[in-house]
């Protein structure tokens, strides 16, 4: 079982992972003088939990063709139930003091919670509904679109109109969900102060057992038999229904999954930049998710949260020199992986190594 | 002897276009039959009818004479029993020859139940003696992606048996194939008459000479002539049909 899962790039990929997970937090706790400073344990959580919603995209585009291009939707969703939690959990030390209403709502004098925010203040709820609201979504959009025999490049516009649609729904004031200024402010969450070091260590390090876990879960799904299936229907979806696959079924189940990871990745995602708002939703990022598999290797797991993480890095220290460039810096990334490294990041080391060693075969061979 | 298939005065029609006009039909259990006919004649709109790609615009379409296959799709039709072999041959090209077989077998079909499958050892068998059937077990391992246009075919067909199906649609098995692979073909299709129900379609009279079964000429959407080969070779329409234009 443990062989099926881990192989070998999944094997160097974990090892990295617990290194960081070590050193990070020890760097910054442990050592005087702080090594590593805080914003960066906060970045690099931000970038485990972009790693893990590369991994969600991938389990659905890279396995099985279901080209999302709203899966930034899922991981809002997340981010919002989690949000919520956060703000109910600010209580009575917020601006307007009011013990159950949140800011916003005092603001535009809401006397009541809505029924909607009702069980938020429970963190166990709050964690169910990280993955039921980004599931249900999935399954509902799914049932239809599936059912429908929507493919291909249809149903990329209509993930995309979805997000595009919620974008603007939370966009509005009576959504009751913050308007434009989404969810801040957060104070602590299960009583531990946000912007103390040790919860963001603690955040920094449940975004690594995250992304493992992640990882592990695609892995366990594309290596059984229904991953076989999933690569049939992404190579000839006509011909898996004749040899007796509903297809609907596996696209549906593995949209599903991928929906739920993507909430998972927002929920760690909001804590750790302190903020949740309709921006998240918008179409450029889910994009932006496809990008990063593209370029880290489509179908490889491991190869998306790699290409998550040199993105999101190329990103950060971009925007910081020279923030006019980034976004034709990220196409001519997205043009040059597309003809130069179809195989993306993963796929060109690999073969890269795979070449090195046919250069100098082994002793036994030649004699 | 009962009949496995039974299709009568089945019209459809797309856009106006009558591609299946009263057609009626009528295959026995272990048969092998041969349809032939022009292009255009509604060969694969009638494949697509029985295996529930496309629904009849009137008519009655029967599997054992219980079945309504009309209500069906194709994942149903193939749970019934019926296979269906494209003609270009469809492979899962990313995965390995064996991997092809493997998800054919027959087996439970849900997801939860084939995401908790493990492989028996008497499913491994089975794929082991489909590959020595279709002759590819030196290749099993190898990338279904690498095989040559002839080998796709016969994996194509393991493919097809390892779901043992009653009835097996064939549509132009020969098509690429050498002479000796088409020959193979058809003693292997010959073979497995009896034991199950064949439909083939095909364009190469020599294949359909090979066969040597009852032949079914199509035209316009419904049945021309009926007999052997010889016999509907002789038939004045027939000629008419093919060789008139």
């Amino acid at each position: 079982m443990l062989r099926r899962l881990i192989d070998f790039r999944m094997g160097i990929f974990l090892a990295v992972l617990f290194v960081f997970v070590v050193l990070v937090p020890a760097g910054n706790l442990a050592v005087e003088g702080r090594i590593v400073p805080s914003y960066i344990v906060a970045l690099l959580g931000k970038y485990l939990c972009y790693a893990l919603l590369a991994v969600a995209l991938d389990l659905c585009w890279g396995f099985c063709g279901i080209l999302s291009l709203g899966h930034g939707a899922f991981f809002a969703l997340g981010g919002y139930a989690m949000g919520m939690h956060l703000m109910r959990e600010i209580g009575p030390r917020g601006v307007y003091g009011n013990p159950v209403l949140p800011d916003f709502m005092v603001f535009l004098n809401w006397q009541e919670l809505p029924w909607f925010w009702l069980g938020f203040d429970q963190f166990w709820f709050a964690c169910l509904m990280v993955l039921a609201v980004p599931g249900a979504l999935a399954f509902v959009f799914g049932w239809f679109a599936f059912r429908s025999r929507v493919t291909g490049v249809y149903l990329s516009i209509i993930t995309q109109a979805m997000t595009y649609a919620l974008m603007l729904a939370f966009f509005r004031n009576e959504m009751g969900f913050g308007g434009n200024n989404g969810l801040t402010d957060f104070k602590d969450v299960l009583g531990f102060d946000l912007s103390a070091d040790s919860t963001r260590a603690g955040l920094f390090v449940l975004s690594a057992v995250a992304l493992a876990g992640g990882l592990l879960l695609g892995k366990w799904i594309t290596t059984s038999k229904l991953g076989k299936v999933l690569v049939a229907v992404r190579d000839a979806e006509s011909r898996t229904r004749f040899i007796g696959y509903r297809v609907e079924g596996y696209k549906l189940f593995v949209f599903v999954v991928s929906a739920m990871m993507a909430g998972v990745a927002g929920a760690l995602y909001a804590p750790q930049v302190g903020i949740i708002n309709p921006g998240e939703f918008s179409p450029a990022n889910s994009i932006e998710i496809v990008i990063w598999v593209a370029l880290g290797g489509r179908g490889t797991l491991v190869g998306a949260a790699i290409g998550a993480i040199i993105v999101a890095a190329a990103k950060t220290l971009l925007t910081g020199w020279l923030p006019e460039a980034w976004l034709y810096v990220l196409g001519a990334l997205f043009i040059i992986v597309t003809i130069f490294l179809p195989q993306g990041v993963l796929g060109a080391i690999e073969g890269g190594m795979g070449r090195a060693r046919r250069r100098t075969p082994p002793k036994e061979a030649e004699a | 002897m009962s009949v496995q298939l039974y299709l009568n005065d089945v019209h459809r029609s797309f856009d106006g276009f009558k591609a299946i006009n009263g057609l009626s039909l009528a295959i026995d259990k272990g048969e092998l039959r041969a349809v032939i006919g022009p292009n255009g004649a509604g060969k694969t709109t009638m494949m697509d009818i029985i295996t529930g790609k496309t629904r009849p615009d009137t008519g009655e379409v029967f599997w054992n004479g219980t079945v309504d296959l009309t209500k069906v799709d194709e994942a149903g039709s193939a749970r019934l029993g019926i296979g269906r072999k494209f003609q270009k041959p469809t492979v899962i090209e990313s995965l390995t020859v064996e991997e092809n077989i493997a998800i054919s077998l027959k087996d439970d079909r849900s997801v939860f139940g084939t995401l908790l499958n493990r492989q028996s050892a008497e499913q491994a068998a089975r794929v082991s003696e489909l590959l020595e059937l279709v002759r590819l077990s030196a290749d099993r391992r190898r990338s279904a992606a690498d095989l040559s246009h002839g080998q796709k075919q016969w994996l194509e067909i393991g493919m097809l048996l390892a779901q043992e199906p009653e009835l097996l649609l064939v549509d132009e098995p020969a098509a690429g194939m050498t002479d000796d692979e088409t020959m193979r073909t058809a003693e292997l299709l010959r073979s497995l008459a009896g034991s199950h129900t064949v439909v083939v379609v095909e364009h190469d009279m020599e294949f359909v000479r090979a066969l040597d079964c009852k032949v079914t000429v199509l035209h316009q959407g419904a049945v021309l002539a009926e007999g052997s080969l010889d016999h509907v070779s002789a038939n004045p329409q027939v000629v008419e049909v093919y060789l008139g234009r």
